[in-house]
């Protein structure tokens, strides 16, 4: 693996991340228990198109045979996206979507704010970019975590549901592959290492304060970096994709 | 009209740019003081309308009652001479 297949994977992998959570949230739109957390929950799903945007658009260039953003996004198939499993999951309930909320964007703020020193100059100002919405999307989490887990007995209910059945996927974020590595060495990678033990801090206080139990460490799940998911972005793509496939440079 | 089951209403205002007036810009539905400026944030700025917000219960506001309108503003009308238009412009003042 060169330093440029390394690259080009490691963005993927960040876009990825980004465009299929992104769609999970967007499939909130008129759906949100009130019309101003529709908004919110809409308006994170924007913030992270954009991001994916942003990495898409320079794996593309990496890759070297000149594929744009949108070819990234809507011509590859499904061994070939390397987005971490919790972010395809089912949105489930509202306190389900924030627990995944919670996990993602607190990992992603402490990722990012690594990533802000890359000796990538791209990343680091992709990351940036989007560290200051990163930031609101944690605070909102956050917040919604501590109202319905310290709320009424059913929120809290639903809430540790919501923190229990996601724990399983959370291992992953932390997995280290071949290309990880490479670019550890030259300081463009983030150390996931760090990151895991602030990550791990951070949600343990925030659990803390909202009255709800911390799962314990057992099984994880795995395979994402190998490109191996769970049966739910199979149907992602298939709606995602539906266009292009169909219709084959169509445009509009 | 039916309950409003959605959390408690909360008027927004907000500032254009530094200096600036604040301006009312809609209502928002929210629990708490810290839940109100979030959903104005989400709901208001996201196309660089404002700088700054308040958010402002609604019950904390009072409101003139319309079927008072005659009697609280019609009387300015008719009476020009309240109005300071008979005064002649110094010469260079441009906002008087």
């Amino acid at each position: 693996m060169t330093e440029q297949q390394a690259l080009y994977k490691y963005c993927l992998r960040l876009g990825d991340n980004a465009l299929i959570q992104s769609y999970r949230l967007s499939e909130w739109c008129s759906n949100a228990p009130i019309l101003e957390e529709d908004l919110a929950l809409t308006n994170f799903a924007l913030d992270m198109t954009g991001r994916a945007q942003a990495l898409l658009s320079y794996a593309g260039k990496l890759d070297g045979n000149n594929k744009t953003d949108d070819d990234l996004a809507y011509k590859r198939g499904e061994r070939d996206f390397y987005n971490l499993l919790i972010t395809e999951q089912p949105n489930g309930g509202f306190a389900h979507t924030i627990a995944r909320l919670l996990y993602t964007s607190t990992f992603e703020y402490f990722f990012y704010t690594e990533l802000l020193h890359s000796a990538d100059a791209t990343l680091a100002a992709i990351a940036a970019k989007t560290i200051k919405e990163i930031k609101y999307h944690k605070a909102h989490a956050t917040d919604w975590v501590l109202r319905l887990g310290d709320g009424t007995e059913e929120s809290h209910y639903r809430m540790q549901q919501g923190i229990d059945s996601l724990w399983m996927f959370t291992g992953e974020m932390f997995e280290t592959g071949e290309a990880d590595a490479l670019l550890r060495d030259k300081n463009i990678a983030v150390d996931l290492g760090a990151v895991k033990s602030k990550w791990q801090a951070s949600i343990a206080a925030v659990l803390a304060e909202a009255t709800l139990a911390l799962p314990k460490d057992e099984y994880m799940q795995t395979g994402s970096l190998q490109g191996v998911h769970t049966e739910y972005l199979g149907h992602i793509l298939t709606e995602m994709q539906y266009l292009q496939r169909a219709y084959p440079e169509a445009i509009w | 009209m039916a309950t409003d089951t959605q959390l408690a209403s909360w008027e927004v205002f907000m500032q254009g740019k530094p200096g600036a007036n604040y301006i009312h810009a809609g209502s928002v539905h929210a629990s708490d003081k810290k839940m109100a400026l979030q959903n104005a944030r989400d709901t208001y700025t996201r196309r660089g309308e404002g700088t700054s917000i308040w958010v402002v219960p609604t019950d904390a506001i009072v409101a003139s009652n319309p079927d008072d309108n005659d009697m609280l503003f019609d009387p300015a009308n008719d009476k020009a001479y309240r109005m300071p238009t008979f005064y002649t412009m110094p010469e260079g003042a441009k906002a008087i």
